[in-house]
């Protein structure tokens, strides 16, 4: 009895800081809309800052608590000049955009803290004065968690006080609701998402400064919890904190006792109740359906059928890439066939996100699959590499057949976080299956078959191959299906009104964009030779959702842009030492000046120097 | 007052507006008609600042507001009322009355909560509700005592009529003469052209985005085919 009381007590403990983090983020995405994947950073450096101030001050209980407070205004003031200098640019671009624009944010924070703390993990001091263990039910409980336990309510009183009992409380709530409307009554929306953005950094700020005598500050902290946050933020309803309070408690003591009889469970766990309370209440628990008046977007703009002279363009780029291998080196054919990897993944993820209009943070899983289905049929089932390549998408397919039908029956953010949700539980099962998946030594070995193995001709086989995927994807975009996704994306409403049956619509498009990042997968699988758990991780998601990004949403062609552009990009800049920061670098320089995207930003480029011609690419 | 000419707006690529002009006088009531989707709400939204995309000339005190933010306009004391009613169903009566609330003005009467309750008797009553527990005639009795609270020299109001029972548009009716009788311009959309009669002094009629007609309603009267052709009677 002693002992599931104690374990209850970790859970809670644990459920404070999750909730500070949570809190912040969902603060900020009530008021701004803005999907902050810094806010892990936020966390993070907000645990370093503590660490640094406290050994620096070493003043006892009183400069321990000093300390933790400082570190956390200090990030809350970080806060605040990236809200200031990023954020504030791109309220109005789409959501996507900012997302990329916040990872930007994250990769440069990586670095930053890498040249400033080192990449040693740190050990903090324990809290002076809450050092020890109590004896509770026979079961020893650190006072550091009693503390926690408390600290987590304190901090939602007072959350609610100020939320209700201040003017700005209460034009906070308001805007969560309707910023567009505070607006037109006079609240100048640049000081209040200001202010909600520095609430919310000096939130995330306390939540990681609090971590410090419990676990070591280490560089990994960032994206280790910000998938949790973004689970919490989801499960309480965005931009609602109580709601947050509530669902990180739930997480937090359902994951201390299932780790007692499913060790294995705590990487999955918070993302199988997100995607069972999302299918119960799409909006989470407390969650309202958002407000229609988030401002006056225009609508997307329609995709255009390329014209004559960008058709010939494209068709020479891929005359030149047949040729290529006769020409040049076999490392630039490997580094083609990443090219033409990407390319077939982003325009899939484009698919899916411009043509059929649902967000992804999740296509990674398809690729995955794809991946490792084909070299789970070489390796286990010895089959040959043609077999492979033709089976595996269509495991892929299977997965996004499951996960889709779940998905769509959510839209935007929602949605987007449910195919995380996707992606995370196929990684949690991944990693953890060692037996069936080979956990984190991955699948090795995976090579093309005898004739195939040399650079060249697997270059010709991943050419046909993405090439076919992609060509294949344009007609699916030009045909009577998918000017039905569109009409779907534009209008929901309208479509269903005229008798369209859009969940199943999108179901079958989700499984057309799935199936064929599956397609990329295989050819990912066989040109490496082997596979690992990566191959499914958000990382690889984002990139996908960077390349779609840089290219530009509104062009069919930008997917291709964005993936040699980041492709080309990467392989450049990994070589490099602090490569994180320079590429958050050039993400953020690309969203800031070119909100529409490479594809976009060439053709304004060709209309400001042939000011009568129409846009080339398109 | 306000001075609207040629005024253009869009959507994306559909194209609303083309080419509105109007004007509101000192301390005039004077009413927008228009068929569903002839531009009004458009043109009240352009004044506003809530729609990117418009070019033309909109003058309000003799200063172009053409691109500022829509929080600027409202605080050069013109108050806005959209036609969703858009109240802050999780506030309570009290609390969206405070988000509207903006200081006193010299140029402009001062509304105060207590003359809000006056004028407004059910929201007095109501006033620890939330926005989301007040039937529909109340949200929009709360719509425009909330921009009130901002005590604007000039109202857009975007049909106050609609969806709302006829007791309740009888209230409203004397809700309008009130404000004229402060010495507020009020410009009101309307469908209803039996209230927007009642309530105003003349009338400009919306079509496909233009203005086709501008004049009293007397002249509407007598001319019975314009009405037919512009409005749906
Ligand atoms: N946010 C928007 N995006 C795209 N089109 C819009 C948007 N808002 C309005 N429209 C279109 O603009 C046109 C004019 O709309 P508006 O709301 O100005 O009409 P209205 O005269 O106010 O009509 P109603 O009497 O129905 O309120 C309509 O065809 C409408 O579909
Ligand atoms: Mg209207």
């Amino acid at each position: 009895m002693g002992f599931y009381f104690a374990q209850l007590l970790t859970g809670l403990a644990n459920a404070s800081s999750l909730f500070l983090i949570a809190s912040g983020l969902s603060i900020i995405f009530g008021v701004t809309r803005i999907v902050n994947f810094a806010h892990g950073s936020f966390y993070m450096v907000g645990a370093y800052l503590a660490y640094t101030i406290v050994t620096a001050l070493n003043g006892g209980i009183f400069g321990f608590w000093f300390s933790i407070i400082a570190a956390a205004a200090i990030v809350g003031v970080i806060g605040l000049l990236i809200e200031m200098t990023i954020l504030r640019r791109i309220y109005r671009a789409p959501e996507l955009f900012q997302l990329v624009a916040t990872f930007g944010v994250v990769l440069i924070f990586q670095d930053a803290t890498l040249a400033i703390w080192g990449a040693e993990d740190l050990l903090g001091p324990r809290a002076p004065g809450l050092d020890r263990a109590v004896r509770i039910m026979g079961e020893p409980i650190p006072e550091y968690d009693l503390a926690l336990i408390a600290i987590g309510p304190a901090v939602l009183a007072g959350i609610w006080l100020l939320f209700h009992k201040t003017r700005w409380g209460v034009l906070v709530r308001a805007a969560t609701e309707d910023r567009e409307m505070v607006g037109a009554l006079g609240v100048n929306q640049a000081w209040l998402f200001s202010a909600a953005f520095v609430l919310g950094a000096f939130l995330a700020g306390l939540g990681g400064a609090l971590q410090i005598p419990r676990e070591a500050v280490s560089l990994q902290m960032d994206l280790s919890i910000i998938g949790e946050a973004f689970v919490v933020v989801v499960i309480g309803g965005m931009g609602s904190v109580s709601g947050a309070f509530v669902a990180a408690v739930l997480i937090s003591v359902l994951n201390a006792f299932a780790i007692l009889i499913f060790p294995q469970i705590s990487i999955v766990l918070p993302f199988i109740v997100m995607a069972v309370v999302l299918i119960l209440r799409p909006y989470g628990l407390f969650g309202k359906p958002g407000s229609e008046h988030v401002g006056t977007e225009e609508p997307e703009q329609p995709l255009k059928l390329m014209s004559q002279k960008s058709t010939m363009v494209l068709l020479a780029a891929v005359m030149v890439l047949a040729f290529s291998p006769a020409v040049t080196a076999d490392f630039t054919s490997i580094l083609l066939v990443d090219v033409m990897v990407a390319t077939l993944f982003a325009v899939s993820l484009h698919f899916m996100m411009g043509i059929g209009g649902m967000v992804s943070f999740g296509h990674a899983a398809y690729f995955g699959v794809g991946a490792y289905a084909a070299a789970m049929m070489v390796k286990f089932l010895g089959f040959g590499m043609l077999p492979a390549m033709l089976l595996a998408p269509f495991f892929a397919a299977a997965a996004a057949l499951f996960f889709g039908w779940f998905c769509v029956r959510l839209s935007g953010v929602y949605l987007a976080m449910l195919t995380m949700a996707a992606a995370q539980i196929l990684w949690g099962v991944t990693f953890q299956w060692q037996a069936f998946t080979g956990g984190d030594d991955g699948i090795l070995g995976v090579w093309p078959a005898e004739w195939a193995s040399s650079d060249k001709v697997y270059f010709y086989i991943a050419f046909v191959l993405c090439l076919g995927g992609i060509w294949f994807l344009r007609r699916v975009a030009h045909s009577p299906f998918g000017y039905t996704l569109r009409g779907i994306r534009d209008s929901q409403t309208r479509a269903e009104a005229i008798g369209v049956d859009t969940k199943f619509h999108q179901w079958m498009g989700f499984v057309v964009a799935g199936s064929l990042a599956g397609l990329a997968g295989v050819v990912f699988a066989f040109s490496k030779g082997s596979v690992f758990p990566d191959t499914l991780g958000i990382a690889q998601s984002i990139d996908g959702l960077i390349m779609v990004l840089l290219g530009g949403i509104h062009a069919l062609a930008g997917p291709i842009f964005g993936a040699v552009a980041f492709v080309m990009i990467e392989d450049w800049v990994t070589r490099l030492d602090y490569w994180r920061f320079i590429f958050g670098g050039i993400i953020l320089v690309v969203v800031l000046l070119a909100p529409d995207g490479i594809a976009g930003g060439v053709n304004r480029l060709i209309r400001a120097i042939l000011p009568n011609q129409k846009g080339g690419a398109a | 007052m306000l001075e609207v000419a040629n005024l253009n707006a869009r959507y994306g690529r559909a194209q609303i507006l083309n080419g509105v002009s109007l004007s509101l006088g000192q301390n005039e009531v004077v009413a927008v008609l228009g068929r569903n989707g002839a531009g009004k709400s458009t043109t009240m939204k352009s004044i506003m600042g809530m729609v990117r995309q418009k070019t033309g000339q909109i003058t309000y005190e003799g200063q172009s507001i053409l691109g500022k933010p829509s929080h600027a306009i409202c605080r050069a004391g013109v108050g806005y009322v959209p036609e969703e009613r858009r109240i802050f169903g999780e506030l309570t009566v009290e609390e969206n009355l405070e988000v509207g609330r903006r200081d006193k003005r010299d140029d402009a009467p001062e509304w105060t909560l207590e003359h809000l309750f006056e004028l407004f008797p059910n929201l007095s009553e109501r006033r620890k509700n939330l926005g989301k527990q007040l039937s529909g005639g109340e949200q929009q009795m709360l719509t425009i005592a909330r921009t009130l609270m901002g005590n604007p020299k000039m109202v857009l109001l975007d049909e106050p009529s609609e969806g709302i029972a006829p007791v309740i548009v009888e209230q409203m009716a004397n809700v309008i003469a009130e404000l004229k009788r402060e010495g507020l311009s009020v410009l009101i959309s309307e469908q209803n052209l039996h209230f927007a009669r009642l309530v105003s002094d003349r009338a400009y009629i919306i079509e496909k985005g233009s203005v086709c007609y501008d004049g009293t309603f007397g002249h509407l009267d007598q001319n019975p085919e314009i009405s037919n052709k512009y409005l749906a009677v």
